[in-house]
Formats: C-alpha cells, sequence, structure tokens
C-alpha cells in the first residue's frame, strides 16, 4: 500500500454534534484498488466519518485529499464530485422507479429535454454486464432482492464513475451466497482501481475481502494492520479496547419437556408444512438463507400473518391465535428483525415503547400507573445495563445494542414464556452482542423457551442446543446437538 | 434543557399571549360602563355628593341596557333612601316633559342621573336657564375609563363562544390526527346533526311545544347517527386499508348530501325558545354554556389521552402501527374509537351549533373541517401521527379565534382576514418545524 499514490487521504478529521464528540482526529488512507476494513463498536464513529466522506455531514476540522489534492466536502455534491460514493445501509433507491431510472436519478440522459431512455437503458445494461449480474432493467427497484437493490445501488455509482465506494454493512441483508457474490464484485472493482470502504460488524468477511483493517474506538483511530496481519481475537480486542475471551458465553442449563409445538404451519409459498417442537429451558437456532421462510414462519406463529393451516400448542394446550395479541396473550413474545418499523415507536420514549404490551397489567381502570411504569422500566435498566440519558428519552435516539435492550426489556416485564428472537444481534456491536447472549442464556436457565433466528453460523453454532434449517419454505433439516455441528453441515443443508 | 421544553410544550400558548397583547394595545379605547353596573357607580356617586335624601330624576333611553340601568338605578338609590322623583324612557322629548310636570308642581331636583347617552342630550344642557326652578340639578353620568375593547369580559366571552364549536369538534380530529389519519367529515356531520336534531325536535318531540326530555332525545339521537357514520368510516379504513382521506372525503359528500335532503333545503326552525340554552345560555359563574362544556370535554379529553391506556394506544398506533400491534395494540379497535370519538364530536358541534342559531340547515358546517384542521395544526399536532396534545389544540383554536375577533375589532376586511389567517396556518407550523429542528 504505501508504494501506491494514496487515492483518497483524510486527516485529522472532528465533527462535534451537540453534546458529544463523535470523531476526534480520524486518519484514514485508501489506495487504488485497495479494500479497507473501517471496524469499530457502534458509537465509534464509523457512521460519521463515512457520512463526512459522502457530504452528508461537515467536519468541523481536517482535510479530505483526492489524488493528492486537498479537496472540499461541503455537499454530497462535492462528494459525489469527487468521486465517492457511499452506499448506506437503507438504500438510497426510489422503490417505484425501475433500475435504470435509479441509476440516472438526478443525471438523467435527455435528448432535447427528453429522457433517452434507449441510450439509458444501454448504459445501465453495459455497467451490469462489467459488474458481470443480470439483473431485470425494467422491474420497479421495489420488486428487486436486496441484493439485487444493492447492485442497482454499485452499479449507481459506477455510472458516475465513483473511483472510492463506501459500503456500510453491505452484507447485513443478503444470505452467505449473496455475500459471495457481493465479493466477486468487489474484487472486479478493485481489479478496475476502484478503492473500496468496507464497513461491517462480520469479521469473517473482513478476512475474506479486505486488504487493510483499520479500527476506530471513541472517534479516534486505535489501531492499523493489514488484514493478513492480524488475528480475529486482535481485532476485537483493538474495538471494545479490552481482553476478550470468548464470543459465545458458556451455558449449563438443562433441556425440559416440550413447550412450544407448531404443527403443519402453510401460508401460500413462503412456509409450506412446517412442524416442530421448543423445549423448556432450550434455544432452538431456525437458520437457512434470507427467504428461506424463517421470519415468515414466526409471523404466522405469533398471529403477525394469517396461516391458512397449521396448529400450535403450548404446553399441550392448543391456541387459537389470530393476531399478535392472541399470541401475546398466550405467553409469546416477538423481537422482531426490524427495531426500527415493527420493534419500536421511534417517535416516542423509551417508556412509553416498555409499556406497550404491558399496559393491560400496568393499569387500573384504563388508567396507567406511571409510578409503577417508571419503577419497573427503571430496574430493567440497571439489569439490562440500558444506556439512556433519562426515560424519558426519545428511543429513535438509542444505539441499535441499546434499542434491542429495550425491545428485550418489554417481553422481560410481560413475562413471555416462549420468546422469538429474529436476528437478535443484527447491526449490534459486540460488547452490546455479548450482553445480549448472557440474557438469553439466563432466560433458559429460568425455564424460558427461545427460537432464534439467525443468518450468522456462528452465533447459531455458539449458541443454540439444537438447529433447525429451512429452505424454500420447508424444513430441510434438523442437527440435535448444536454443539458438535458445523457451519459445512448446516449450510449443506441450507442449500438443500 | 427545562426552558427549551417548557418552549416545545407551550411555545404557542406563547404566540396566543402575544396576540392577546397584541390586540389588546390596538384596541384601547374609551369605555363607558352600561346596564346595571354603571347604575351602581352612579348611585355611589349621588349619594356622595348629595347626602342622605337626594331627589333625583332618571333619565335613560329604551335601549335594553338603558332600561337594565334605570332598573339598577331604582333599586340602588331606594336602598340609600334617596327619593326618585319621576323616572323618563324614551328620548330627549320624554325627558324635556318629565321636567316641565316637575317644575309645573314645583318641584326640586337635586340630580340627573343618566347613562353615557342619555346624558349629552341638549335638553341637559342649560337647566339654570331652561327651568330655573327646579334648583340646582346635576346630570351625574358613568364614569369613563380606558380600557381595551378586546380585553372586555363579553368581547372574550364571545371569543369562546365563538370557537367552542370547533374547539369541541377539534378533540375527535386531533385523536383522529394522533393515529395518523384525518376526518374530512366533520363539517359535514355537523350540518347533519343540526339538520337531524332540529328536525327530530319538530317533526317528533312536539316542534315549538318540546319538552326539554324531547329536545334532549332528539339530540341524542342525532349524536348518534353522527357517531355511526364516523363508525362506518373507521370499518372502511380498518377492514378495507382505504385511506383515511378518500373515506372521509367519501363521507364528507354523503353527509352533505343527507343533510339537504333531510332538511329540503331550507333552514328548520320550529323549535322551542328554551333550545337555545345550550348554544347562548349562561349558568355556572356567567360563563357561556357551551365554552363549559368545551372546557369539561377538554379536561376529560387531556386524561384520557395523558392517563389511560387507551391513550398510550392511540399515540402508539400513530407512531408505529405495525410495531404496535406486534406489541399487542388491538390496532382496529384503537382506529375505530377514533373515528367514532370525532363523528360524535362533530355530531354534538351541530347541536350546539344549531343551539347557538335556534335553527337547523344544511349549510352549517361549511368549511369547518379546515378550521378544525387547522386549529390542530396551529397546536402542535403532527399530521404524520403519533404527537400532538389536546391542550395545543385547544390554543390552536383560541389562536385562530383571537386573530379572527382581534381583527373584526381592529375593522380588517374579511377577505383580508383570510389571507391573514392562512398565512399565520403556515407561520405556526413553521415555527414548530424550526423549534423542532434546533
Amino acid at each position: 500500500m504505501s508504494e501506491t499514490v494514496p487515492l483518497l487521504t483524510m486527516r485529522g478529521i472532528v465533527k462535534s454534534f451537540p453534546g458529544v464528540k463523535a470523531l476526534r482526529g480520524v486518519d484514514l488512507a485508501l489506495g487504488t484498488g485497495e479494500v479497507v476494513a473501517l471496524l469499530g463498536e457502534n458509537g465509534a464513529g464509523k457512521s460519521t466519518l463515512m457520512k463526512v466522506l459522502g457530504g452528508a455531514h461537515q467536519a468541523d476540522e481536517g482535510t479530505i485529499t483526492i489524488d493528492g489534492q486537498v479537496t472540499p466536502f461541503h455537499s454530497p455534491q462535492d462528494s459525489r464530485r469527487a468521486g465517492v460514493a457511499v452506499i448506506y445501509q437503507e438504500f438510497n433507491l426510489v422503490p417505484g422507479l425501475t433500475a435504470t431510472e435509479n441509476i440516472f436519478l438526478g443525471q438523467e440522459v435527455t435528448r432535447a429535454g427528453f429522457v433517452a431512455q434507449v441510450p439509458e437503458r444501454e448504459r445501465a445494461a453495459a455497467l451490469f454486464q462489467r459488474l458481470g449480474v443480470e439483473i431485470d432493467l425494467d422491474l420497479p427497484c421495489r420488486r428487486l432482492t436486496t441484493a439485487q437493490q444493492q447492485l442497482v445501488e454499485i452499479a449507481k455509482a459506477l455510472a458516475f464513475d465513483a473511483r472510492i465506494i463506501v459500503m456500510d454493512e453491505p452484507s447485513a441483508a443478503l444470505t452467505s451466497h449473496e455475500v459471495e457474490r457481493l465479493f466477486v464484485i468487489i474484487r472486479e472493482l478493485k481489479r478496475q482501481g476502484i478503492g473500496v470502504i468496507y464497513v461491517s460488524h462480520r469479521l469473517d468477511e473482513i478476512f475474506a475481502i479486505t486488504d487493510r483493517v483499520v479500527v476506530l474506538r471513541d472517534g479516534i483511530n486505535v489501531g492499523e494492520r493489514p488484514t493478513n496481519q492480524i488475528t480475529r481475537n486482535e481485532m476485537i480486542e483493538m474495538m471494545v479496547g479490552r481482553e476478550l475471551k470468548d464470543e459465545f458465553p458458556t451455558r449449563t442449563s438443562a433441556v425440559g419437556p416440550p413447550r412450544l409445538e407448531v404443527s403443519h404451519l402453510t401460508r401460500g409459498r413462503a412456509v409450506q408444512d412446517v412442524s416442530f417442537t421448543v423445549h423448556r429451558g432450550e434455544i432452538l437456532a431456525l437458520t437457512g438463507l434470507v427467504g428461506a421462510g424463517r421470519t415468515e414462519t414466526v409471523r404466522l406463529i405469533f398471529g403477525a400473518d394469517r396461516r391458512e393451516s397449521g396448529e400450535i400448542r403450548l404446553d399441550g394446550k392448543l391456541l387459537a391465535i389470530n393476531s399478535p395479541r392472541d399470541a401475546i396473550q398466550a405467553g409469546l413474545g416477538l423481537l422482531t428483525e426490524d427495531r426500527k418499523l415493527q420493534g419500536l415507536v421511534l417517535g416516542h420514549s423509551v417508556r412509553e415503547n416498555f409499556g406497550l404490551p404491558n399496559l393491560e397489567r400496568l393499569s387500573r381502570r384504563g388508567f396507567v400507573q406511571l409510578t409503577q411504569e417508571r419503577e419497573e422500566f427503571a430496574g430493567y435498566i440497571a439489569q439490562l445495563k440500558i444506556k439512556v440519558s433519562d426515560q424519558e428519552q426519545r428511543a429513535g435516539n438509542l444505539s441499535g445494542g441499546n434499542q434491542q435492550k429495550v425491545v428485550l426489556a418489554k417481553w422481560l416485564a410481560r413475562n413471555s414464556e416462549v420468546l422469538i428472537f429474529d436476528e437478535p444481534t443484527r447491526g449490534i456491536d459486540v460488547g452490546a452482542k455479548f450482553e445480549i447472549y448472557l440474557l438469553m442464556n439466563a432466560l433458559v436457565a429460568a425455564g424460558k423457551s427461545i427460537v432464534m433466528i439467525s443468518s450468522e453460523l456462528p452465533e447459531v453454532l455458539g449458541m443454540a442446543d439444537r438447529i433447525l434449517v429451512m429452505h424454500e419454505g420447508r424444513v430441510t433439516g434438523e442437527i440435535a446437538d448444536a454443539r458438535q455441528a458445523t457451519q459445512e453441515q448446516v449450510m449443506s443443508l441450507a442449500h438443500a | 434543557m427545562k426552558i427549551t421544553r417548557l418552549l416545545t410544550d407551550y411555545g404557542m400558548l406563547i404566540v396566543l399571549g402575544l396576540l392577546c397583547a397584541f390586540f389588546s394595545v390596538t384596541t384601547y379605547s374609551d369605555q363607558s360602563p352600561k346596564g346595571a353596573a354603571a347604575a351602581q357607580e352612579v348611585a355611589a356617586t349621588i349619594g356622595q355628593q348629595f347626602g342622605r335624601t337626594p331627589r333625583v330624576l332618571i333619565a335613560v333611553s329604551d335601549q335594553p341596557d338603558d332600561t337594565a340601568f334605570a332598573a339598577g338605578m331604582a333599586s340602588a338609590l331606594v336602598a340609600k333612601g334617596a327619593h326618585i322623583v319621576a323616572t323618563a324612557k324614551g328620548g330627549p322629548k320624554e325627558a324635556r316633559d318629565a321636567l316641565v310636570k316637575i317644575a309645573a308642581t314645583g318641584g326640586k331636583i337635586d340630580a340627573i342621573a343618566c347613562t353615557q347617552v342619555s346624558g349629552a342630550w341638549l335638553v341637559f344642557a342649560d337647566l339654570k336657564a331652561d327651568f330655573p326652578s327646579l334648583g340646582d340639578p346635576h346630570v351625574i353620568t358613568p364614569p369613563s375609563y380606558r380600557w381595551p375593547n378586546f380585553l372586555k369580559s363579553e368581547n372574550l366571552m364571545n371569543i369562546a363562544n365563538q370557537i367552542a364549536v370547533i374547539a369541541i369538534v377539534a378533540i375527535g380530529m386531533t385523536m383522529v390526527i394522533i393515529t395518523g389519519g384525518i376526518d374530512l367529515s366533520v363539517g359535514s356531520l355537523l350540518a347533519l346533526s343540526a339538520v337531524l336534531a332540529t328536525r327530530f325536535i319538530r317533526d317528533y318531540a312536539g316542534g315549538l311545544e318540546a319538552s326539554t326530555g324531547g329536545m334532549l332525545l332528539a339530540c341524542i339521537a342525532a349524536i348518534i347517527a353522527c357517531g355511526l357514520v364516523g363508525a362506518f368510516s373507521g370499518s372502511m379504513i380498518t377492514r378495507f386499508t382505504i385511506p383515511p382521506f378518500i373515506v372521509t372525503l367519501a363521507m364528507m359528500l354523503v353527509g352533505s348530501g343527507l343533510a339537504y335532503t333531510l332538511a329540503k333545503g331550507e333552514a328548520i326552525y320550529q323549535i322551542p325558545d328554551s333550545f337555545v340554552w345550550l348554544g347562548r345560555g349562561a349558568d355556572a359563574l356567567s360563563l357561556p354554556n357551551a365554552v363549559v362544556l368545551m372546557l369539561v370535554l377538554y379536561a376529560l379529553a387531556h386524561v384520557l389521552m395523558s392517563r389511560t391506556k387507551l391513550g398510550r394506544y392511540l399515540y402508539a398506533v400513530g407512531g408505529n402501527s405495525e410495531s404496535a400491534r406486534l406489541s399487542g395494540v388491538p390496532v382496529k379497535r384503537v382506529l375505530m374509537f377514533a373515528y367514532i370519538a370525532s363523528g360524535l364530536l362533530a355530531g354534538l358541534g351541530g347541536v350546539i351549533m344549531a343551539s347557538q342559531l335556534k335553527s337547523g340547515s344544511a349549510t352549517y358546517g361549511n368549511m369547518y373541517e379546515l378550521f378544525v384542521i387547522a386549529a390542530v395544526v396551529v397546536g402542535g399536532t403532527s399530521l404524520s401521527g403519533g404527537e400532538g396534545k389536546m391542550i395545543g389544540t385547544l390554543t390552536g383554536a383560541f389562536t385562530i379565534a383571537v386573530i379572527q375577533n382581534g381583527m373584526n375589532l381592529t375593522n380588517v376586511e374579511s377577505y383580508t382576514q383570510k389571507v391573514v389567517l392562512g398565512l399565520v396556518i403556515l407561520g405556526a407550523v413553521l415555527l414548530d418545524k424550526i423549534r423542532q429542528t434546533r
């Protein structure tokens, strides 16, 4: 790297927000055709740094140099002109427009004031060809898969000759197969001399695709090394600033009698004849590729969608679940995959979010017992170490890990017997992950049952007692002892 | 922190306060007391100047205020032991006749108790020359003072009474908007309710001879009918997931059409005089009954929204209905409640309006949905749902009323008023946005 002329140099970047100094003098360099991993826990300043690079935030101090030239970054337009494309976790696509329309949005190819559709379409096709993929150019983006939408974003970056592409958690919503395909594309971008900044929590991917690792903590650089000269544990230690003994806490709880029995659950093609049992004190992992029907299955159990057929029993008793309300009253709890859209009311206080499923119990004659609510929530804040300024803080202002803890507190207070965790640690930093694992262990130790959906195989192997693999709406395999399973075993079942 | 929160919660109240201050300054002018209050003042002055048994002539015009003045004067003077020589009612001619008569009988007068108006009559200008035999009568008028027209208690009552209907309907609208919806049908329901209530009274409760119970039943029936329309809107929205804007737009047309059909295009006025009790009467502390009702309803709604489970659910559904549903909130029932409440309150608004105007007509409530929505929005409730306060809506309603009233007092043309009102609504929301982004 030292031989190549740096494509991008960010030096001494400082950025403050009211009350927080998010960046305190961060340096970052990127060479031509280099893939740099930007690592750090949530709140370390990765996103802020990338927003500065994308022109969404303006740095208070520091310089950004492109090809040895100090370049102003005052707006997203400046950033784009400098050849920087940032692909955020939440894509910047207009759902109703086609891939072609999205790619050329804001830089339409025109003839006599009219959009020249044929040339646009040809250029879009050429871009995808350059990436070595095929995409239906006439379909509205909302009908494309997440992976395809990501490709549209990459094509959009190439369309304005971006030389620096930032990918913020690009694999978060992809299956492992799709991640492989993304890596092929990143290697192709590398070959074409494009520098990539890869932001991810998934360390396996860092090893697979990046050349160099830059670690941030509390808004400053804490380490930088070529990827092939660093170990997994060293990375984690740099990020959390302490030694980490184990990624997954050990558990010595005994699995008891059957708790939740699901039989012949069916809804269209998404879920077909799914049956399984969860026992008392057990963590059952539900894994498979994205789109395998895992989330759809638990939504049927929880009454969030209407099932066409199938029975749900709790402790042998048949449950009549027709709405989430029924499921909750029966003793089920669902921690949704998407906390922002489904788990929390972001504009409301954390206390009100906490109270929402518990108001039946927390109210007398329809009146909410505020004191009781505050006291209970204070207990959970202490127990779960939720970092909030006070109980009235808006849920939307919390980090991912703390949001997940608030959701968890909701269901703990409900004293649900069976908890369904859908991707419990997605977008959550290493330290908070460990705390959530500890809590899951404590729950099963207390005799609760957990159904955990996860796409991260190490998590599945490290946390579950038993693994159920789904593929295209069906259960394609079961691994009775998760501790003895290997990633290869699970993957082969998932691709069945 | 504390101060910013105070500003966030009560910013609109401060704006309302400033508006009141502004109109108080611009309408500051000479005032003359009227009626019984004026009589008290004049009686006191007479008592001070002429000792224990003054001989008094009362001279007033035949306006209702002056009649009250004369009556008040008589009882106050009698209580003081004064001797009322005569009372002249009508105009200067009657006053001259009375003076001539007294002079003819050789009587003497110490004081002539007048209102501001009668005190200025020319007949009293040169009493010494005209009626030397009367002695030295002094014309006593109520003392004038300077006070803003805007701040006169009857003007303030007037504002409150004017806005009561809109404010009451805005309670339901606030709930609906907090759930992330909108109810465009309230204006039409207002008309429908007014027509239904007056028709029920005319046709079934005995018309002009209707009993209180009959009128009550007629009003309740009209309000329930509007509640049913609300329930229909709610079920269309929850069952078929049609956007509230479309459903209530349709019901706005349906409601208005029904009102015109039922009224057969004319005003219904065959109702007893006592029907105006709700709209014009003032029982408690001389506050108009409609205003008292409005305040009670706001107090109840405030408690509902801030203290109860249902209130929490209304906010949650508007904040994120999917999160709410997955947390076990009965989303459909909550939405049904909001639209039924909005319908019922619009119905109540219609009854009050019919009572204020002592008739029912399908033209009532025209464009009211816009004023109601404006009141809610000016009060700081977000149209995207999940946020808002009842106190805010009440403040918003009063802000609109104060601006209208103030402009009337300062003789602003009604077309100009519309422009100002539109800009004020925009300004209030802009203020809210600026405050939020800060």
